[in-house]
């Protein structure tokens, strides 16, 4: 056992070495780190009374100034404040959906790529279903009939975005068990369950790691387009939803770009940071891409 | 948006449909998953908005009138709620094989003749946003795979990165509120423009720039980097070599050798992230009131008109599972690699 872990600590130490030689991976990966920070730290940097609509100190639609740096928006509140707490929504729930439909995605791609057969016929068949329908389209169709909310977005961006993991695993999976120490471990009376989960998953998942860095990034797109649309939680701050209340309150043809500018620029900043730190990892994993 | 970038999409799974048999074989296997998929999106339309639908529909109906309980029962008859599941079904079919989408709750038309009225707009604006986007990302992606890492490239390929990450209807207000007054805030045309065709030409084609705008600017950059990566892929390929050696310039060689064979991913990609460009109207359609399909879509999402959500889904989904049976069909076509397969 404790051969096993040092093995993979060196490959871990490999892997990241060759990480840390893309400029552009790193510089995501800190931009990642300290936007983290900055949404934990919420609460002490600015405490939640500045997002509160009923404590609102600023008069409304104010541009920037010394006491509110990024102006304030329809009812008085602070753009920076809210922004600040934007973040900790937007993350999370574009966290919580990319896990979950990479979850999905890698239960399905593992399971019909070990077994194969009709039953796994059938699911591919549904993989290939939902890859091609419109993912918005579906997200509005669900978030409509499951009613507005955080958990409702994670569930429909969930649904709507498992199907590529799934290929993508499932062509991993098929790989592998070609290769000749499954073929061993099946001749030395390996069960299902042990050849899943001591061969295959460990060999799938750095796959299905880059693949959750590229997904958040999504995610998180997908959820501000959703809170945009209006299937939001309406009570909390996120980026999505602070974009919707400026175009709806006429904050944009008011001309407060002050209003505009910092959450959508924080969602691109975010999906960009997450979007380089995934493609240096699959540069990574894949040494034929090393020359992009 | 949410099928991930994958840049590597093109070089680790070639879309190579299945080999084997004759072009009747692989014209019946797609012609009969198409079908499949039609009628998987007909069931699930049906299960979404029938089956999993929370509280009575008839109640958001009626929403803020004072109706009495004969008329709720009257409403629930004329739309078939009352009837078991089974029975909704059927008739749903029925419904559907007839073309009827049944009544819009808002607009008290039909949804079929809704989705008639708006389905032009939406395939001009979708129309010219994509031949401009698939354009300019062909381009700069040959140009910037040809000149790797050159000052242009590095540029080229940050700037759709950056647009790719930005939220499409965040691009679309910042374009709304930088150019303030250049531009109409909203519709298809002005209601004082004169009738006749060129000044009705001229002002949707005002209305139409910041919409078209937009969706370039979001959509673009995949066709970008995927053109880049697999023109990259085929750089190295022996037959370039041949070209090079037998005399032709570089821009011959570009032109003639390398492009056509990496235009097939991305012609094929073209079609096949049409969900895409959907998702892209939808969000695009709503920040510019542009009244197309995605604009209906948000409309009916404010009442919420289930039927018209429903009528829309199906509508959508059938048009992207069509649009990639096309897609197979021509790829099928384009590249004789495959079809001597």
């Amino acid at each position: 056992m404790s051969a096993t872990w040092a093995r993979r600590r060196a490959a871990a130490g490999a892997a990241w070495s060759q990480f840390t030689a893309h400029r552009a991976g790193v510089f995501g990966l800190g931009v990642l780190v300290l936007i983290v920070m900055l949404a934990l730290a919420a609460p002490l940097l600015t405490g939640a009374d500045a997002v509160d609509v009923t404590k609102a100190t600023g008069e409304r639609l104010r541009p920037p100034s010394g006491q509110y740096w990024l102006g304030t928006d329809e009812n008085g509140r602070s753009v920076a404040a809210l922004t600040l707490w934007g973040a900790r929504i937007s993350l999370l729930v574009g966290l919580s959906a990319a896990l979950l439909s990479l979850a999905i995605g890698t239960v399905v791609g593992v399971l019909t790529g070990h077994f194969g057969g009709w039953g796994s016929a059938v699911l591919m068949r549904l993989t290939d279903f939902f890859l091609v329908l419109p993912s918005l389209v579906l997200a509005i169709a669900l978030s409509t009939v499951l009613g507005a909310g955080a958990g409702t977005i994670v569930l429909a961006i969930a649904v709507t975005s498992w199907p590529s993991a799934a290929r993508l695993v499932r062509a991993q999976t098929l790989t592998l068990e070609a290769r000749p120490y499954i073929e061993r471990a099946k001749a030395l009376g390996g069960g299902h369950g042990h050849i899943i989960a001591r061969h295959v998953l460990p060999g799938v998942l750095p796959l299905v790691f880059v693949n959750a860095t590229l997904a958040v990034g999504t995610a998180i797109v997908a959820e501000s387009t959703l809170a945009f649309l209006g299937l939001g939680d309406p009570v909390a701050v996120s980026w999505g939803g602070m974009l919707r209340t400026a175009s709806t309150s006429g904050a944009v043809t008011a001309g407060a770009w002050w209003y505009l500018v910092p959450p959508g620029l924080a969602i691109a900043v975010v999906v960009l940071a997450f979007t380089l730190c995934g493609r240096a990892a699959e540069s990574v994993l894949n040494p034929r891409l090393r020359e992009r | 948006m949410t099928d991930a970038l994958a840049p590597a999409e093109a070089a680790t799974e070639p879309a190579a449909p299945a080999g084997g048999g004759g072009l009747g074989r692989y014209l019946a296997a797609k012609v009969g998953a198409a079908l499949l998929s039609l009628a998987l999106i007909v069931v699930l339309g049906f299960l979404l908005f029938r089956a999993l639908l929370p509280g009575d529909a008839v109640r958001t109906m009626t929403r803020g009138r004072p109706v009495s309980a004969e008329g709720l029962a009257e409403l629930e008859r004329q739309y078939g709620l009352d009837l078991p599941l089974w029975r909704q079904f059927l008739r749903y079919l029925g419904n559907l094989a007839q073309g009827d989408l049944e009544q819009s709750y808002t607009f008290r038309v039909p949804v079929i003749q809704k989705i008639g009225e708006r389905l032009g707009p939406t395939l001009l604006l979708v129309g010219v946003g994509t031949l401009i986007a698939v354009a300019l990302g062909l381009w700069l992606g040959q140009r910037t795979a040809w000149r790797r890492d050159s000052p242009f490239d590095r540029t080229a390929t940050g700037v759709a990165l950056v647009l790719w990450s930005a939220p499409t209807f965040w691009v679309g207000l910042l374009l709304l509120s930088a150019t303030s007054g250049l531009f109409p805030s909203g519709g298809i045309t002005y209601p004082d423009t004169p009738p006749g065709f060129w000044p009705q030409a001229l002002d949707t084609a005002h209305h139409m720039v910041l919409p078209t705008l937009t969706l370039v600017a979001v959509v673009y950059a995949q066709y970008q980097l995927v053109m880049r990566t697999s023109l990259i892929e085929e750089m190295h390929a022996d037959h370039l070599l041949t070209a090079r050696a037998k005399g032709l310039t570089d821009d011959q060689v570009r032109r003639r050798h390398a492009v056509p064979n990496a235009l097939l991913p991305t012609v094929t990609l073209v079609f096949l992230h049409l969900g895409l460009v959907v998702s892209g109207a939808i969000t695009v359609e709503t920040v510019f009131s542009w009244p197309g399909l995605g604009l209906l879509i948000s409309e009916a999402l404010r009442a919420p008109d289930y039927p018209l959500l429903q009528g829309t889904f199906l509508v959508l989904a059938a048009a992207v599972v069509v649009m990639n049976l096309i897609a197979d069909l021509l790829y099928r076509v384009l590249d004789p690699r495959v079809r001597a397969a």
